[in-house]
């Protein structure tokens, strides 16, 4: 890996609107955060916050009727202003995603094989042979037992963990330079999760990509990455290393989501109840001018009401947008 | 398609009982026209007055007609011109069609209002009223009879194509080969059509039943084969005339299309059964 001073991945002031039959929704916006080669990242927050979306729109996957602002600078080049044969290069190649739905993110009409040699005969002109080689090791280094065998094999033959990890083959076919996960485990079950998240992990280290884990379990979170962005109501609201995030909370929102995280064999009061965030997630159609937490937040001031407050920093690398931080 | 998509697609395939009458019905159709190339009871042109309207016997299996030939032989003859409008109409309509159809789903937008509001146009006309009247406009005649059976089944098979298509390019593995770097053509010529491709079979096979019908019918105007080509729809035109003196004469030509049709149409039904992946994976 060489060292340069560009990062990764520079996203600025992006904001994704979406048309929908009750008008545009602004579905994330005011969204920056930087990536260096190499660096993990999480993005928490819960359904509907824009996580997905972002993680479409660094792929330049944003379904046909969603309009992009801002900047998203990929090894330097801007990819928004990227046409679709650029950016088909990019894909698969030098930047990969692996999916929620292992299930069906297969084709089921083509072998195994196959689908993980395509990106290797799309992006690197490999022979059919040559990539079927590939394909095989590939599929060894994902943990699929009697990969020789299974070359053959079609999707509905495989577990769903299995699945996930061919996904996960695929999108490291051409080595890329940033993975996004865009919740690779939820669909799994909790013993297979862990497997997934250590051979991401594992491969994470091993080839020094970049990686992009968005979930909305903390506990993943917690354990796989190095830095994270909680969302809410389509813009990152508190962001840091994962350690100082977790451990010193500053935004209420992010507290409001440990607190809320249900924790079996806890000591737990008779009667009382799994503390919950009072109110429900803002409709993105209608979401208000200031701070977005604002209407469920206990300690909203009119002042919150007011406008989008900007991100305070609060240690090495950690800031949140909260204009009451500083109290106590 | 793959067989090793569909577990025990043989297995299941001898079990279901319309796949299996109608691929015998349709072998039947297929052999009765291969057997006409290489051998038929008499030579079907040649006429003999001294042997009209036989009835069914050691000699002439079914009779022979007005002109004293065997109707067997008419028929084995006749099973050609079926097949030949079926396969070519048919050709004409999946290959234009599904391209349009996987192209209005691929691309969206104007491309697809415009291919689709063209489909509505054609539907407005009544098949057999088209085929009238480009016959009528070129000439009467086989070839004419084709091109109008297959100019009409364009539009439906485009819009057959396009909605599965448009329900393949909703799933989460187009996306997937989207992130892999894949262009609209490549993911339509890799992953759609080969997801759409049981759904386009089954409609051939049955738009094959209906090109039979309208060879049949348009040979009865006097629009479609052309004498002394001998074909279902003409024999039934020209039974009609001898209803009374030899009532038989009309019922082969219409028990070989009945036949035909309901071949073809058992197996559609029988392979979109066979071929739909959930009941595959429910077996």
């Amino acid at each position: 890996m060489m060292a340069s001073a560009t990062p990764l991945l520079e996203v600025q002031n992006l904001a994704i609107t979406l048309q929908t039959q009750r008008g545009a929704v602004r579905a994330v916006h005011d969204l920056g955060f930087t990536l260096a080669r190499g660096e993990t990242v999480g993005l928490i927050g819960e359904s509907g916050c824009g996580k997905s979306l972002t993680a479409l729109a660094l792929m330049g996957l944003l379904p046909d009727g969603a309009s992009v602002r801002g900047s998203i600078r990929f090894d330097g080049q801007e990819l928004l202003a990227m046409p679709d044969k650029a950016l088909c290069q990019l894909r698969g190649n030098r930047m990969a995603m692996v999916f929620q739905e292992p299930m069906s993110a297969l084709n089921p009409v083509h072998s195994i094989g196959r689908q993980v040699a395509e990106p290797l005969r799309l992006h690197q002109g490999l022979s059919a042979r040559q990539a079927r080689t590939q394909a095989m090791e590939l599929l060894e280094r994902v943990g699929i037992a009697r990969a020789a065998e299974r070359l053959d094999a079609y999707p509905h033959q495989f577990s769903g963990g299995q699945r996930q990890r061919i996904t996960i083959a695929m999108a490291l076919a051409c080595g890329p330079d940033l993975l996004i996960a865009d919740e690779p485990t939820t669909a799994l079950d909790v013993t297979v999760q862990r497997q997934i998240l250590e051979l991401l992990a594992g491969l994470v280290a091993e080839r020094g990509m970049a990686l992009i884990l968005i979930s909305h379990d903390l506990g993943v979170i917690a354990q796989s990455v190095a830095r994270t962005l909680v969302m809410y109501g389509g813009t990152v609201v508190e962001s840091g290393p994962t350690r100082a995030v977790f451990g010193a909370m500053a935004h209420p929102y992010t507290q409001g989501l440990f607190a809320a995280r249900p924790r079996l064999g806890a000591a737990r009061v008779a009667g009382e109840r799994l503390p919950t965030i009072a109110g429900s997630v803002p409709d993105l159609a209608d979401l208000p001018a200031g701070c977005p937490f604002a209407g469920r937040c206990p300690r909203t001031l009119d002042a919150c009401h007011a406008a989008l407050p900007p991100a305070v920093a609060l240690g090495a690398g950690h800031e949140a947008r909260c204009i009451r931080l500083g109290e106590p | 398609m793959s067989t090793a998509l569909l577990p025990g697609f043989w297995h299941r395939a001898l079990r279901q009982r319309s796949f299996v009458i109608g691929a015998l019905l349709t072998a039947l159709l297929l052999a009765a026209a291969a057997l006409s190339l290489v051998w038929t009871p008499w030579p079907p042109y040649d006429m003999a007055m001294d042997a009209t309207l036989q009835p069914p016997g050691a000699a002439h299996w079914l009779g022979t007609d007005a002109y004293g030939r065997d109707i067997t032989s008419l028929l084995l003859v006749g099973a050609r011109s079926s097949i030949l409008v079926g396969v070519i109409a048919v050709g004409i309509g999946l290959s234009l069609g599904a391209a349009l159809g996987l192209l209005s789903a691929a691309r969206g937008g104007w491309v697809e209002e415009a291919i689709m509001r063209l489909a509505d146009f054609t539907f407005a006309f009544p098949a057999l009223l088209l085929a009238i009247m480009l016959t009528a406009v070129f000439g009467p005649g086989i070839v004419n009879a084709i091109i109008a059976i297959g100019i009409f089944y364009i539009p439906t098979f485009a819009r057959v194509t396009r909605a599965s298509a448009r329900a393949v390019w909703a799933r989460d593995y187009i996306l997937a080969a989207h992130a892999c770097g894949k262009g609209p053509w490549r993911i339509t010529l890799e992953h759609v059509l080969p997801n759409i491709a049981s759904v386009l079979i089954v409609q051939a096979t049955i738009q094959f039943a209906l090109a039979i019908l309208a060879e049949a019918a348009l040979s009865y105007l006097g629009l479609g084969t052309q004498p002394p080509q001998p074909s279902w729809g003409r024999m039934l035109a020209e039974a009609q005339t001898l209803m009374f003196q030899a009532p038989l004469l009309a019922l082969w030509p219409g028990v070989a299309i009945a036949l035909a049709v309901l071949g073809l149409n058992l197996l559609g039904d029988g392979l979109r059964d066979l071929l739909d992946p959930r009941l595959a994976r429910q077996r």
